[in-house]
């Protein structure tokens, strides 16, 4: 699916959605940078609460499909401008990570 | 691939020390730049993951340095120099989950103690030259 359908379910909403078209071929969980950038995948949904300007340059740089914050928790301070301007799709999910990437894995 | 490139070519940047929150411009430009020149998306993938990783080493670790891209026709290249404290023990430093990262770091998701073993991963080549109290050099070969 597509990360734009993925922001029409129930449950999820987009904060930033600069490349909406880009197709989510899996998914990775974790909240450590250095294990995202060696374990997630390109095209990955990238499921974190994570929310710091970090996130950003580590969610262009693993070519992630998009970001999605678990638990409602929301972009910090100016980081959804920079997420929009590098073309990073940031989604938010109110629920957990386990049921995050569960509403996901019965879309993929 | 880069086709019919002359001489290779080479991007220069500076690394600031104190700023934590543009740690990882250098990486995200060189992306960019890689971008530009038709480099594959694999390739564009491991060279910013293994730059911005040493990127950040050199704003926690060393108080910033300075980063050299080359570009040449069979490989990219990432030189990584600083003058910070240096690394005591390398073989230490290289083991997965091996930090000295202060909490405040912890706390914005890194000091996992997996960079290092990131940029080895992503590179076909990589040698790290550290002396104590003058500064580290790693070098860092991404072949297409
Ligand atoms: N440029 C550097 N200058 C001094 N020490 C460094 C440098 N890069 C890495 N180190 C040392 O090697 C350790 C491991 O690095 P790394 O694997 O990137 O883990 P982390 O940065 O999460 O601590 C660091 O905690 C630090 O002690
Ligand atoms: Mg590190």
């Amino acid at each position: 699916m597509t990360v734009s359908e993925l922001a029409a379910v129930q449950g999820f909403e987009a904060v930033t959605l600069p490349d909406g078209e880009r197709k989510i071929g899996g998914v990775y969980i974790g909240d450590l940078l250095s294990w995202v950038m060696g374990r997630a995948k390109a095209d990955d949904a990238w499921i974190t609460i994570m929310s710091n300007i970090n996130v950003a340059a580590v969610a262009a740089l693993a070519d992630v499909a998009c970001v999605i914050l678990a638990e409602g928790v929301e972009l910090d301070g100016t980081v959804k401008e920079t997420a929009e301007s590098k073309g990073i799709n940031v989604l938010t999910a109110h629920m957990p990570a386990y049921e995050t990437a569960m509403a996901l894995a019965s879309r993929l | 691939m880069v086709n019919y490139m002359a001489e290779p070519l080479v991007f220069h940047f500076e690394v600031d020390g104190d700023n934590f929150t543009s740690a990882g411009q250098a990486s995200v430009q060189v992306k960019k730049n890689l971008r530009e020149l038709g480099i594959d998306p694999e390739t564009i993938r491991r060279v910013s993951i293994a730059m911005y990783e040493g990127e950040i080493n050199m704003v926690i670790h060393a108080h910033g340095g300075v980063a050299e891209v080359i570009v040449s026709d069979e490989s990219v290249e990432i030189i990584l120099k600083d003058t910070g404290p240096g690394i005591p023990n390398i073989e230490q430093a290289m083991q997965e989950g091996f930090s000295t990262a202060p909490d405040n770091v912890r706390s914005l998701g890194f000091g996992a103690g997996m960079g290092l073993p990131n940029m080895k991963r992503y590179t076909d080549y990589m040698h790290i030259d550290s002396v104590v109290g003058v500064g580290t050099t790693i070098t860092m070969k991404v072949n297409y």
